[in-house]
């Protein structure tokens, strides 16, 4: 098979499984423990690095555009600069790719594994569903708390912004604050939180695929891990183009 | 369970006796559905891209009856196991598991199909993130059984792998045989009649892989159990054609030799080779067939 045909065969495959865990959710059984415990590992788990990847992404935005700002005289819109680039683009993408690194290679080095060691098969024929049981709670995880990271990404963002711009150029944080709160609107936010949902999908469906078709014991599950990671950054990153094109024209933000 | 046409044509109905034994002296005895074969492969075969694993396969395993499947690594003989669960579907044939033809069944009605089957992978393919007794436990959990049910049976399924101990461990703490072992008590968990080895004694010392081949003769003899066993290794052979099991006066389990009382095992062989059955009949005629591979194949050169 050559890379096209394979890349098109990889995308029906992996619409098909992220296609049947969805229509599962609507018939029993329903893994519901199994799926908090999977927003705990996800969502709390992915805290951390969330904090510190938006609070110094926030800063250095600060420190890079304060001075060119500063050279037109408008340094009291740093505020509105920093806040419309974290929630528009930064913070999903940013968010995206960092779960990405951390849950995606995670997803598709488990069920890598288990494939491997044949637990996917004793699960088929113990009785159960390995898309119910092992992808559709990953799915509703990532799907639930990507959101929430990347909302914590973005606060806490503005927030280093905030301080890299008080404490570095002496802006005023009143200043500071009203400039975001000038700057952002509604249809930013809810366009900020559409994208991180679409990319929750993007990062489950690759991750829990290349995990289940793992082939070649644990050099294959290395090889699976690293494909989920770079396939799922490309594809978001290219998704995040479209999206953001697409969210133009639907939320009728400035497309010019 | 419904009955396909293709299994109403060939055998009686449960439930009614047959005509042979209807006009037979132990005609009170309905030991009708005996006759349906419990797996039946008719004609399978099954192609990865040019290779092909399996070429006009057919064969049956009859009620209460023990498969060897004996052949060299990359013979296919694991295919038949993952044919027999629905993990992989045959190109052509037909796969019928207890009269029932299961070859275009889709992965919801599969699962129907696999509460009658227990299978007991190669490693054990314990899932390492739950106990011994969450393993074996895992089928009747997933059906949604009270736990003052589960406990039980989990505990009745340990002592007869001779496991009780062990119920609290996780995988990473037990030996190869071990987990064997709890393989085995997971996939008899539910009192399957079918049961499936996969190389169940493969890289084991030769005493742990006596007491597993103990394991399927006691299914086999006790159980009335219906099995596939796939293996490579002779001294397996050896234990389940020459022996079988019986309960003592004292009530124990024991091993007697073939011939020491009037009981022949119901163990019977098959041979494979690329995808082929080369021989298929009893261990006796195993060792008197004049085949080249088959004898280089028992005698080690």
């Amino acid at each position: 098979m050559n890379f096209v045909t394979r890349s098109i065969f990889e995308l029906q495959e992996t619409t098909l499984m992220t296609a049947r865990a969805v229509g599962g959710l609507f018939k029993g059984p329903r893994y519901v423990s199994e799926t908090i415990t999977q927003m705990d590992v996800i969502g709390v788990g992915s805290l951390t690095i969330i904090l510190l990847t938006g609070f110094f992404t926030g800063g250095v935005m600060t420190l890079q555009t304060f001075p060119t700002l500063a050279f037109y005289g408008a340094q009291a819109q740093t505020g509105k600069l920093v806040a419309i680039s974290l929630i528009r683009e930064l913070g999903p993408v940013l968010c995206a790719l960092m779960v990405c690194g951390r849950v995606g290679s995670a997803i598709a080095a488990e069920l890598g594994s288990m494939t491997a060691s044949q637990q996917i098969d004793a699960m088929r024929a113990l009785g159960t569903d390995p898309i119910k049981k092992l992808v559709a709670p990953r799915l509703i995880a990532l799907v639930v708390t990507l959101p929430l990271l990347t909302v914590v990404a973005d606060l806490v963002g503005i927030g280093g912004g905030g301080i890299a711009a008080t404490s570095l150029y002496g802006l005023s944080i009143n200043a500071f604050v009203t400039s975001v709160r000038d700057g952002i609107t509604a249809d930013d936010i809810i366009g900020g939180v559409i994208k991180p949902i679409c990319f929750a999908v993007i990062i489950a469906s690759v991750a829990c695929y290349k995990g289940l078709t793992t082939e070649g014991g644990t050099v294959g599950v290395g090889r699976s891990t690293t494909r989920a990671v770079v396939t799922a950054s490309i594809v978001v990153i290219v998704t995040d183009f479209f999206l953001a094109r697409a969210l133009q024209y639907i939320l009728g933000m400035p497309a010019n | 369970m419904s009955i396909s046409p293709t299994q109403a044509n060939l055998y009686p109905a449960e439930g009614e006796v047959s005509r042979n034994a209807a006009g037979s002296t132990f005609a009170e005895v309905d030991d009708s559905h005996r006759i349906v074969p419990a797996i039946e492969f008719r004609d399978v075969v099954l192609a990865f891209d040019e290779r092909v694993i399996l070429n006009q396969l057919s064969f049956k395993v009859m009620k209460g009856e023990t498969k060897i499947i004996l052949g060299g690594s990359g013979g296919g003989k694991s295919t038949i196991i993952k044919l027999v669960l629905g993990l992989l579907k045959p190109d052509e044939g037909r796969i019928l598991v207890d009269g029932e033809d299961i070859t275009d069944y889709n992965e919801l009605q599969m699962m129907s199909v696999r509460k009658k089957i227990g299978m007991v992978f190669q490693e054990g393919a314990l899932f390492d993130s739950l106990s011994v007794y969450d393993n074996v436990a895992y089928r009747l959990h997933e059906q949604g059984r009270r736990e003052d049910e589960v406990e039980p049976e989990v505990r009745r399924m340990l002592r007869f792998v001779n496991l009780e101990d062990a119920i609290d461990k996780m995988p990473a703490e037990l030996s190869g045989g071990m987990r064997r072992r709890v393989g085995i008590a997971r996939a008899l968990i539910g009192d399957p009649k079918i049961v499936l080895f996969d190389e169940p004694t493969a890289g084991l010392d030769p005493p742990t892989a006596r007491t597993i081949c103990e394991l399927a003769m006691k299914l086999r003899d006790l159980e009335d159990v219906s099995s596939i066993f796939v293996t490579h290794e002779m001294n397996n052979l050896d234990y389940l054609c020459s022996e079988y099991a019986v309960v003592n006066e004292e009530g124990q389990v024991v091993f007697e030799r073939e011939g020491e009382r009037l009981c022949l095992t119901n163990s019977k062989v098959m041979m494979m080779l690329e995808g082929k059955i080369i021989f298929s009949g009893t261990d006796e005629t195993l060792r008197k067939a004049a085949d080249p591979y088959i004898q280089k194949f028992l005698r080690g050169h």
